[in-house]
């Protein structure tokens, strides 16, 4: 009873969190529904026993890519709200929303006719890669398989991480301002010069 | 009554709906990222579902790696989208057509 409660709470929440995000005006408001919708998916991952993916997600998504989307709201200034009432494309609205009848439709499909009378959905053999261990073995369990079976992908992600950063000081930087660095090095290219000539 | 696998699929199904919607709805780029990321924590909430329903740890390592790919991408989304807002004050998602040189 208690985790139906508590499924229904954070069910709602999420929910609650999503349709904000689309239909609130203002760019901050959605940035906080959006938050409010993590925390409805930590709990949920709480409630399966999935107390380290939970924390993360905290951190992560409410702690980090949250705070940056509003800092980079007040750093545009696009904090002004947005007229949601006309329809800027003709049929934009109605085609959106067969789409998601159908996208709707086709998932919730899957999920009626993949049920099992013992609401199990099996498409393979059960604990390919090593079961999950009870809450509080589950994160160890996890750092094993990433750094056993996963160890690939893991160091994969590194590069990755590594990419987006660079790619992020590449898009960040003006030309004038990469001139201008460039001058400020020379300049102090020529006073370590004179410098040492002087000596 | 007893919460199973499958509610937990159909709210994921409800939450990438919305998502989805919302992401060919909106025009304001930065709406548009948070969607996608609403669609990201749809799978991810899935993910965690099944890997809870066929015991296997698997499903939340793939969560793990979908957080670092949805940061990565939100970093250089979002340096995408300021290059192009100081260039463009009050750009659109239309407005990006002009990306395509």
């Amino acid at each position: 009873m208690v985790e139906v409660v508590t499924f229904v709470l954070a069910a709602a929440i999420v929910l609650g969190g999503a349709i904000g995000v689309v239909a609130l005006r203002n760019p901050v408001h959605s940035a906080l529904s959006l938050i409010a919708s993590f925390f409805g998916i930590a709990v949920l991952f709480v409630a399966q026993d999935a107390h380290f993916l939970a924390a993360v997600q905290v951190i992560v998504y409410s702690g980090a890519i949250v705070v940056l989307f509003l800092f980079v709201i007040m750093l545009l200034g696009v904090d002004r709200s947005e007229d949601l009432t006309t329809d800027p494309i003709g049929g934009q609205r109605p085609a959106a929303a067969a789409v998601g009848v159908a996208i709707l439709g086709a998932l919730i499909g899957a999920v009626v006719l993949t049920r099992a009378d013992t609401d199990v959905v099996v498409t393979g053999s059960g604990a390919l890669t090593g079961e999950l261990l009870g809450p509080g073995e589950n994160i160890s369990r996890l750092g094993e398989s990433l750094f056993t079976d996963y160890v690939f992908a893991f160091e994969i992600t590194s590069v990755l991480l590594i990419i987006a950063v660079v790619g992020a000081v590449v898009l960040a930087r003006t030309p004038s301002a990469a001139q201008a660095a460039a001058d400020d090095l020379l300049d102090a290219d020529d006073l370590a010069a004179d410098d040492t000539s002087e000596r | 009554m007893e919460v199973t696998t499958s509610w937990y699929l159909v709210l994921g199904a409800l939450l990438f709906t919305i998502g989805a919607v919302g992401l060919l709805v909106r025009r304001n780029p930065l709406v548009m990222f948070m969607c996608v990321e609403l669609m990201l924590n749809a799978v991810n909430l899935t993910f965690v579902s099944f890997a809870r329903a066929l015991d296997d740890v698997a499903g939340q390592v793939i969560v793990f790696f979908v957080l670092v790919v949805a940061a990565t991408e939100v970093v250089v989304g979002l340096g995408i989208i300021v290059a192009i807002m100081r260039r463009t004050p009050g750009a659109t998602a239309d407005d990006v057509a002009s990306l395509r040189g």
